[in-house]
């Protein structure tokens, strides 16, 4: 049907799109709604450990997912901030990363935890990097006749804390930042491992490379800390009528601190006694 | 060119059918092709809450699904909240007893939040609720009365069980 509509947009959630189309902010001529199609509701397991998420998965159905919050906490603790209760009935995580605005979550955690991503069209089926999913301003690395089928993400195997910390004017509202940190320490109470992502300060979907390396290996300071936010400068934060790039970038770094802080200590409350 | 769609589902225990265009939105549905206007429209964007009601059990913003996506659902609407011989909802008395309510636009969206959420939550904390009901735009009461209505409906509910 993609391909052989004119002006076809695909409906999921429709907590964004919706709205865009209330507003006739978009006209297309035809809405293919994917929400009876039950093959890409749900989560699955892999036999690798990894998690099969549908792309039309509800966000309260990842929220209320056990397996999923044993394995990988950080997903219920953003879905928190992920619209509001009864959007989050409706919203998916396959319309969230479709949509791909700069301030969304899920995008966030999904660079986080380095998912792949699952897309179709009538030729075929292709997989790709979470990493290379943006390409522009709320535009995703996908083509006109092709969906976003399924994503996978794997939980870290060793013990690890986590923090997920935002900020906007009320909450539910779009972010003006949020910072995403997964953490791991060492018997040394060194950094071993560690991500993080940024959302509301780019085009979405963000890891701090340079901070993470920067992190990796070292004992925990707060000036290390403060150093490794300083990435945030380099990135090109997106202005609105309320805030400007670099008040979301202040915000950011000052979340990137407190972040990484949580989470390094969250990391030494879990380490496995010795 | 404009297709009709047939269209069936029940609200409030009651069947309704109608036949309309794709791009009805399910509160338009509810209040004109229906007559249930206990249902308010505010901004119809999915921002202020007023339009949420509940399909197939869980709350939703009627302004922001189409009618045709509720085909063959089981919709509960503000009017179908109390006793079917009046006797208010829980939620709905605890807002009659701690204030709840002024004008009562946003009223039917809040209830059908607190209440659906209650369900799930049947021993909310305050913070729970505010960020529950941070999805709900009341211009009146500043809240403080619809917190405590949550909370004293929760307790109730909770007694009863």
């Amino acid at each position: 049907m993609l391909a052989s509509l004119p002006d076809a947009k695909i409906l999921a959630g429709g907590q964004s799109l919706g709205p865009m189309l209330n507003f006739r902010y978009l006209m297309p001529e035809n809405l293919i709604d994917l929400n009876r199609v039950s093959e890409l509701q749900g989560l699955s397991r892999l036999p690798d450990g990894a998690t099969r998420i549908g792309a039309m998965t509800r966000q309260y159905q990842l929220e209320q997912d056990a397996a999923l919050h044993r394995e990988i906490p950080i997903f219920r603790e953003a879905l928190r901030w992920v619209g509001h209760y009864a959007t989050r009935n409706r919203g998916t995580i396959g319309g969230s990363l479709s949509h791909l605005d700069p301030a969304a979550e899920l995008p966030g955690i999904c660079a986080l935890l380095d998912a792949e991503l699952g897309v179709q069209s009538a030729a075929g089926r292709r997989t790709m990097s979470i990493h290379d999913w943006p390409v522009g301003f709320m535009q995703a690395n996908i083509g006109e006749d092709e969906l976003l089928t399924d994503i996978v993400v794997r939980p870290w195997t060793q013990p690890h804390g986590f923090s997920f910390l935002e900020m906007s004017r009320r909450h539910g509202d779009f972010a003006i930042a949020g910072v995403a940190c997964l953490l791991a320490v060492n018997a040394q109470s060194k950094i071993e491992k560690v991500a993080v992502s940024v959302v509301g300060v780019s085009n979405g979907a963000a890891r701090l490379r340079q901070a993470e390396q920067a992190l990796i290996g070292a004992a925990y300071t707060d000036d290390l800390i403060r150093g490794a936010s300083q990435e945030i400068e380099q990135l090109e934060a997106p202005a609105d009528a309320h805030h400007s790039g670099d008040f979301r970038k202040r915000t950011a770094k000052t979340l990137f601190c407190r972040a990484v802080q949580n989470a390094y200590e969250d990391a030494i409350k879990r380490r496995p006694a010795q | 060119m404009t297709t009709l769609h047939a269209v069936e589902m029940t609200i409030n225990g009651q069947s309704y059918r109608a036949d309309i265009e794709a791009r009805m939105t399910l509160a338009d549905f509810i209040r004109h092709s229906c007559g249930l206007t206990g249902t308010h429209v505010g901004c119809e964007h999915g921002v202020c809450g007023a339009c949420t009601l509940k399909v197939d059990g869980r709350a939703v913003r009627s302004c922001t699904m189409y009618a045709v996506q509720a085909d063959g659902a089981s919709v509960t609407t503000v009017e179908g909240l109390a006793q079917p011989d009046g006797t208010l909802h829980p939620v709905q008395q605890a807002f009659t007893d701690c204030n709840g309510l002024q004008c009562g636009f946003c009223t039917p969206g809040m209830q059908m939040t607190i209440a659906a959420y209650l369900e799930e939550n049947p021993d909310p904390t305050e913070r729970e609720i505010r960020e529950l009901i941070s999805g709900n735009i009341c211009r009146c009461t500043g809240y403080q009365g619809i917190v405590r209505a949550a909370l004293d409906a929760a307790q109730k509910l909770r007694e009863a069980r």
